[in-house]
């Protein structure tokens, strides 16, 4: 159902790497997995998906915030009080 | 404030982290032990949703539940393991090694809570809190034999749970009691503003143990193909001793538990695959390489980070929404969670509240469930609550071989009080 090609592609688009040696366990279990989804197909798309919702939205006012300080307690690297991150270039 | 020492004997490894000084304050829990699951952030306590990418983690805040704990004088003494991210019904696919099954250590305790239910099973601590995202409160209830209840949708605040799969989880009590349990669970629902879907919808209640006129709706689906005979009987039996009460039974049938479980997975799975994105060693976690580029650098920190049911988690979410297949998966699968609340709505308008089993059998032996399609099917019975978003809880109700059985409560929308009641109506009358 899904071949080793289109793990290995959405894999890259996720970001969470695959070695070789994962390939087939992962196409397999996956195309069993999905195998099983096969049923919602079988259900017509004549409903609205979405019903009775309504966005919660508060005023727009400054509120306490963590600090700069709390944000970055956690980070592996920073720089000048920023997050420091990979290069995108 | 007060102080007490906590130093359990945690042979079950049901702790990530404790506390060996704990400071706790006045109030309705004043002194009461509470465990928290490890995906509940915890300001100054390392949270990890027993992953290796969140690996010393330290919450600059509080969930909103914690703060309601501190408040309620609840000494909060560790940080329980789980399922990675909330991922799993065993809590074998931890980072920090299995939890074991405090009536069996040859046995999982369930999950993805099971750190937090093997703790209360044990008599680590009074009571625990745990999340549900698809049964992860009510399984590991059911296979340590104790009570967990998965609230209405909207009554618990989320904020400060680390988001799996934000439309189906929430936060919810555990204890080896019903009164316990009510009495956790008072401390900790109520409108919070920092959570869209937060719903003012406290609960203040006594349970009451008189079920007479109690409608019982008891669906064929959940006694049907794949659950343990032995452990279908078990319940029947639970459920006539809850007529002797004087409750009435009937039967009732889920047609859209055919489609229930492949509409949970798509939807947990495509909106892990949003929600986990956000890991990626910048914010937090062990540091991402900055010299690589973006791609190299993420891929390689997300594949060491997270684990296999992590990272196949995410395929599947990426794959169930990517262009071309949005509409044969996402959307259908949201077509059925129309079906299954539709289907609760019919039974409710007559019936009180369903019951059944919580699980189709008594908890697995480690290692026994390695594929993880024979993994999630273990969870059908408990999604169709959360695809619904009605309140469902599990309580003893016997054993088979010698390991608990929970029989299922489901209430209609904002009725947990009533499930509460049924449940103590068993707990004093049927054990």
């Amino acid at each position: 159902m899904v071949t080793a090609e289109d793990v290995r592609k959405i894999a890259k688009l996720a970001d969470v790497g695959i070695d070789d040696s994962e390939i087939n366990e992962f196409t397999n279990q996956c195309s069993g997995i999905l195998e099983y989804f096969a049923v919602l197909d079988t259900l017509d798309q004549n409903q609205p998906l979405i019903r009775e919702r309504y966005n919660i939205l508060r005023d727009d006012e400054v509120l306490p915030s963590l600090s700069q300080e709390e944000a970055l307690q956690n980070a592996g690297q920073t720089e000048k009080g920023y997050f420091k991150a990979p290069r995108v270039m | 404030m007060k102080t007490l020492s906590f130093h359990p004997d945690d042979s079950v490894h049901a702790f990530i982290t404790t506390i060996p000084e704990v400071t706790y304050g006045d109030g309705p829990l004043s002194g009461v032990t509470v465990a928290v699951k490890d995906n509940i952030s915890t300001k100054g306590i390392e949270t990890t949703c027993a992953s290796k990418i969140l690996k010393g983690y330290i919450p600059p805040y509080d969930a909103h539940v914690v703060t309601l704990l501190k408040n309620a004088g609840a000494a909060i003494v560790g940080k329980t393991n789980m399922d990675e991210f909330g991922m799993g019904t065993t809590t074998e696919n931890s980072a920090y090694g299995p939890t074991l099954n405090p009536l069996d250590h040859q046995r999982v305790p369930g999950g993805s809570s099971g750190g937090s239910a093997a703790a209360v099973a044990a008599g680590l601590v009074d009571c625990a809190i745990g999340s549900d995202t698809g049964g992860s409160i009510r399984c590991p209830a059911a296979f340590c034999g104790i009570v967990g209840l998965k609230p209405t949708y909207g009554r618990v605040s989320r904020f400060g749970l680390i988001a799996y799969a934000n439309s189906l989880e929430q936060i919810g009590p555990m204890a080896r009691d019903v009164n316990t349990l009510s009495n956790l669970y008072s401390v900790i629902t109520g409108h919070d503003s920092r959570d869209a879907t937060s719903v003012d919808k406290p609960y203040s209640h006594t349970p009451v143990s008189d079920i007479k006129g109690l409608k019982i709706g008891v669906p064929d689906e959940f006694f049907g193909e794949g659950v343990n005979p032995k452990v279908a009987e078990v319940v029947r039996q639970a459920i006539d001793s809850l007529e002797s009460m004087g409750a009435t039974a009937v039967p009732c049938t889920i047609p859209s538990m055919k489609y229930a479980l492949s509409a949970y997975y798509v939807t947990c799975t495509s909106e892990a695959s949003s929600n986990l994105a956000r890991f990626d060693g910048v914010r937090y976690g062990p540091a991402v390489g900055t010299l690589k580029s973006w791609h190299d650098a993420y891929s390689d920190q997300r594949k060491a980070g997270f684990g296999k049911e992590v990272r196949r988690r995410i395929i599947l979410g990426t794959f169930s929404l990517a262009a071309g297949y949005y509409g044969r998966y996402y959307q259908k699968a949201q077509t059925a969670r129309q079906m299954v609340r539709d289907d609760f709505e019919r039974i409710f308008r007559d019936v009180d509240v369903i019951a059944g089993p919580t699980m189709p059998d008594i908890a697995f032996k480690l290692g026994e469930k390695s594929d993880p399609l024979q993994m999630y099917l273990s969870d059908i019975l408990t999604v169709p609550a959360n695809l619904a978003g009605v309140p469902a809880l599990s309580v003893p109700c016997g054993k088979v071989n010698n390991m608990p059985i929970g029989l299922q409560l489901i209430g209609r929308y904002f009725e947990d009080e009533r499930i509460i009641d049924t449940a103590y109506a068993y707990e004093q009358g049927g054990a």
